[in-house]
């Protein structure tokens, strides 16, 4: 199961609480204190590093089957590793289309094969995500990859009908269906965020209405059958309103953002770059704001990547023509540290929890999001939050050069990844060597 | 100033130097022989991925009065709709050593992606894209205002400070309100903008304009010139149902018309880009009414835009020196046929 080799992780601060010793042997944390050694262990000096549990990503877009020009599982995967990712949803609009359990198995297994991260493939709600009847979410439910989040991310399940049929659906094996809220009439050919930057470029706006009509009404209807909800990459002040008020009735949701609309603006459109063309499209400050608190408070139950490689030839051209998306996953906890850990809006703790644990307990993956504590797997990231990096996205290990954070200066490094004890990243450099299957 | 991309990146200095340069222009082409050598041996591209033949020919128009080589290139029949990038279209126009680009574009922002993209060498003019701005529309516009309303005598280095210019129409589509309202304010002009509530962006209350949804309460102010904007046909069948009721609504409110245009203050005047479509936006009466400068402004087009080219491509004489050309646009009317001679050289 494991290579066998073993990690002392000597004077490392756990959460970024007090300092201490940790050993990962047999794929496990072995022990835990400050006087613990292992003659036999390949010893990394901890001094200053944060360790926290495995990043868990529960919205990636990995692009295999169908769009290899732009990322493979295996490329992505590694991306995913060297963010500090033990596992990974892939969103399930590839093509083919993931909306049969043949093709979210073939994800798994290459997943699998790569060995970079666990990869937990996402079932499309409806088939082809046309939107028009459920595809066989038992099917891929029951099959090896094991699927719990269903999604047609990308495109709304705007059909009421057919929403509160899949929410009452996937209550039989315990899934979630993740509403990528996007009401497609009031947003037909739209570009970005509506409002005072919009009117001026002349670009056709994606009003916040849009966005939260879809997470008022699947709120409701969720409450109305008693079913799970995940409402993906909210952006706007009044869907955190919303998502506080189902929370306050009681209504079993959960929600979360993107580092990028954690920190980036619609301002950015100002020159028609489409680097900084996404869906949902970058909001104001006063969205970005509402958001932050949002995660501070609780209200947002996580931090997703919606890590979206496109080519280039996808993003080099007039604005109207380029595909929405940025990539994340190699920025991802470098942000959430800037905007809330930086800024005193939270601890390593609670990034733990909306990176790791309620993200691994949403997608029902039951060996990551782990406490580090002794006997649990030793799915672990260790941080090193001093350091800072200009970002080069020609240096990443995703395909795509789709960065928003081209140039820009970013807090924290990833320093070592371990996954089952098994390290996929050392002193920050991926372990292309041993990462091979080990099963 | 390397490219003219949007009103909104003029200062006031610049903008007033580009309608004095435009009324040389203008002066040249009374004559008899109206071609001038300026610009011999510079290409200048039509790069149109939009049909309009009226922008198309007053740019060719302009660009060969300056004795400049015009190669038109439209997307219609060309590579593009075989699935040409813009970006491989600019590089093929670069390679054949294109010294401006007129470009005009279904998508918002193309013309600056092709200004900052290094596709191509040459000065950007943008003549018209997606919903975003047609700077030179709004200069000839200015142009056309300054000439009319700033008062007797020469016009030469002055604004339009203090004239009230109602704008009437489809404003969210329209990429001639956004360049107005921008060029205007900078030269001074207070605009009013008047439209459904339908037909107005979100956010328009950050645009240095103030806005009404009833054209008479505006016209009861006295402005001192009205500005038609072309309200498409096909706006009624889009999405929601269309943007208004009915044709004969949107001309009950917003239509100008003998009535309305008598209300107007005598000295005002009637502009609209064109085309325009009688019977909706503007009637016979106050289309063809001598106090609508509706033709005159297609005249005035060539000449701005003879003034921007002969700006933007005749290096340090254009305003590349600021201090140079400040000498030389600065001098008092006397000097004009200096200036001219200048022009010529």
């Amino acid at each position: 199961m494991s290579t066998g080799r073993k990690y002392l992780l000597r004077d490392v601060a756990p959460y970024g609480g007090d300092r201490t010793t940790v050993l990962l042997a047999d794929g496990v944390v072995a022990a835990i204190g400050p006087e613990v050694s292992d003659d036999d262990a390949t010893v990394i000096d901890g001094r200053g590093l944060v360790l926290l549990p495995g990043l868990v990503d529960l919205h990636t877009h990995l692009r295999e089957p169908g769009r290899e020009d732009a990322e493979t599982i295996r490329t992505g995967t590694r991306a995913a590793a060297l963010g500090g990712f033990t596992a990974v949803h892939a969103m399930a609009n590839t093509t083919p289309t993931q909306d049969t359990a043949g093709v979210v198995e073939q994800v798994w297994r290459l997943g699998r094969d790569a060995g970079w991260v666990d990869v937990h493939p996402v079932g499309a709600v409806t088939v082809g995500l046309e939107g028009e009847r459920l595809a066989e979410l038992g099917a891929m439910a029951e099959s090896r990859a094991q699927v719990r989040v269903f999604s047609d991310d990308g495109k709304c399940v705007h059909d009421p009908v057919l929403m509160r049929r899949a929410l009452e659906y996937v209550k039989a094996f315990d899934g979630v269906v993740a509403q990528h809220a996007q009401e497609p009439r009031l947003t037909e050919n739209a570009q970005m965020h509506e409002g005072v930057v919009s009117a001026e470029l002349g670009l056709a706006g994606w009003p916040a209405v849009a966005e939260e009509a879809i997470i008022a009404r699947d709120v409701l209807l969720a409450e109305h059958v008693g079913s799970r909800l995940h409402v993906c990459h909210l952006s706007t002040a009044g869907s955190v309103e919303i998502i506080r008020w189902a929370k306050s009735r009681g209504i079993d949701v959960t929600a979360e953002v993107t580092p990028h609309h954690l920190i980036l603006t619609d301002e950015l459109a100002r020159g028609y770059d489409p680097t900084f063309k996404v869906n949902p499209p970058l909001r104001t400050q006063r969205d970005v704001e509402a958001v932050r608190a949002g995660l501070a408070d609780g209200t947002i139950d996580i931090v997703a990547t919606d890590h979206a490689p496109h080519t280039r030839e996808d993003k080099d051209c007039e604005w109207a023509a380029a595909a929405f998306g940025m990539t994340g996953l190699e920025t991802a906890l470098s942000v959430v540290q800037e905007t809330m850990v930086d800024t005193g809006r939270m601890t390593w703790t609670d990034v733990a929890r909306v990176l790791s644990e309620a993200p691994a307990r949403i997608g029902r993956v039951s060996d990551h999001g782990r406490p580090i504590a002794v006997g649990e797997p030793a799915n672990l990231v260790l941080v090193d939050p001093a350091a800072r990096r200009v970002i080069n996205p020609e240096e990443q290990a995703t395909k795509s050069g789709n960065s928003p954070f081209r140039g820009r200066d970013l807090s924290g490094c990833i320093v070592a990844t371990f996954l089952r004890g098994r390290a996929t990243v050392l002193d920050g450099t991926s372990c292309d060597e041993d990462v091979v299957v080990r099963w | 100033m390397k490219h003219l991309l949007s009103t909104g990146s003029l200062s006031h200095k610049q903008a007033v130097r580009i309608l004095d340069t435009a009324g040389q222009m203008a002066a040249t082409q009374a004559r008899e022989i109206k071609k001038l050598p300026t610009l011999r041996g510079r290409t200048v591209v039509n790069l149109f991925f939009e049909d309009s033949t009226r922008t198309r020919i007053s740019f060719e128009t302009a660009a060969k009065r300056l004795s400049a080589d015009v190669i038109n290139f439209s997307a219609k029949g060309s590579s593009v709709s075989k699935g040409e990038s813009l970006k491989d279209t600019a590089l093929t126009l670069q390679a054949m050593g294109a010294d401006a680009v007129v470009i005009r574009h279904h998508a918002s922002g193309a013309p600056h992606t092709l200004a900052h993209s290094g596709w191509t060498h040459g000065a950007v003019i943008n003549a018209g894209d997606g919903t975003h701005q047609h700077p030179t529309q709004a200069l000839l516009d200015a142009f056309t205002l300054r000439r009319h309303l700033s008062g007797p005598g020469d016009v030469t280095g002055r604004d339009l400070a203090g004239l009230r210019v109602a704008i009437v129409g489809d404003v969210l589509h329209s990429r001639v309100a956004r360049s107005n309202v921008q060029l205007l304010h900078t030269l001074g002009a207070d605009v009013t903008l008047v439209a459904p509530p339908t037909l107005l962006p979100v956010g328009v209350d950050a645009w240095p304009a103030a806005v009404s949804y009833h054209l008479d309460e505006v016209i009861d102010t006295k402005p001192d010139a009205i500005m038609m904007l072309r309200v498409q046909r096909e706006r009624m069948s889009s999405a929601g149902g269309g943007f208004f009721p009915s044709p004969l609504e949107y001309t009950r409110g917003y239509g100008l018309d003998a009535r309305r245009l008598a209300a107007m203050p005598e000295h005002a005047i009637v502009l609209h880009p064109g085309p325009m479509n009688r019977g909706l936006e503007i009637s016979a009466d106050a289309a063809d009414s001598p106090r609508a400068v509706i033709v005159e402004q297609v005249a005035n087009g060539v000449a701005v835009r003879m003034a921007v080219l002969y700006l933007l491509l005749a290096g340090s004489e254009g305003t590349q020196d600021e201090t140079r050309h400040d000498q030389t646009n600065d001098q008092p009317n006397d000097q004009t046929t200096k200036n001219e001679t200048k022009v010529d050289a």
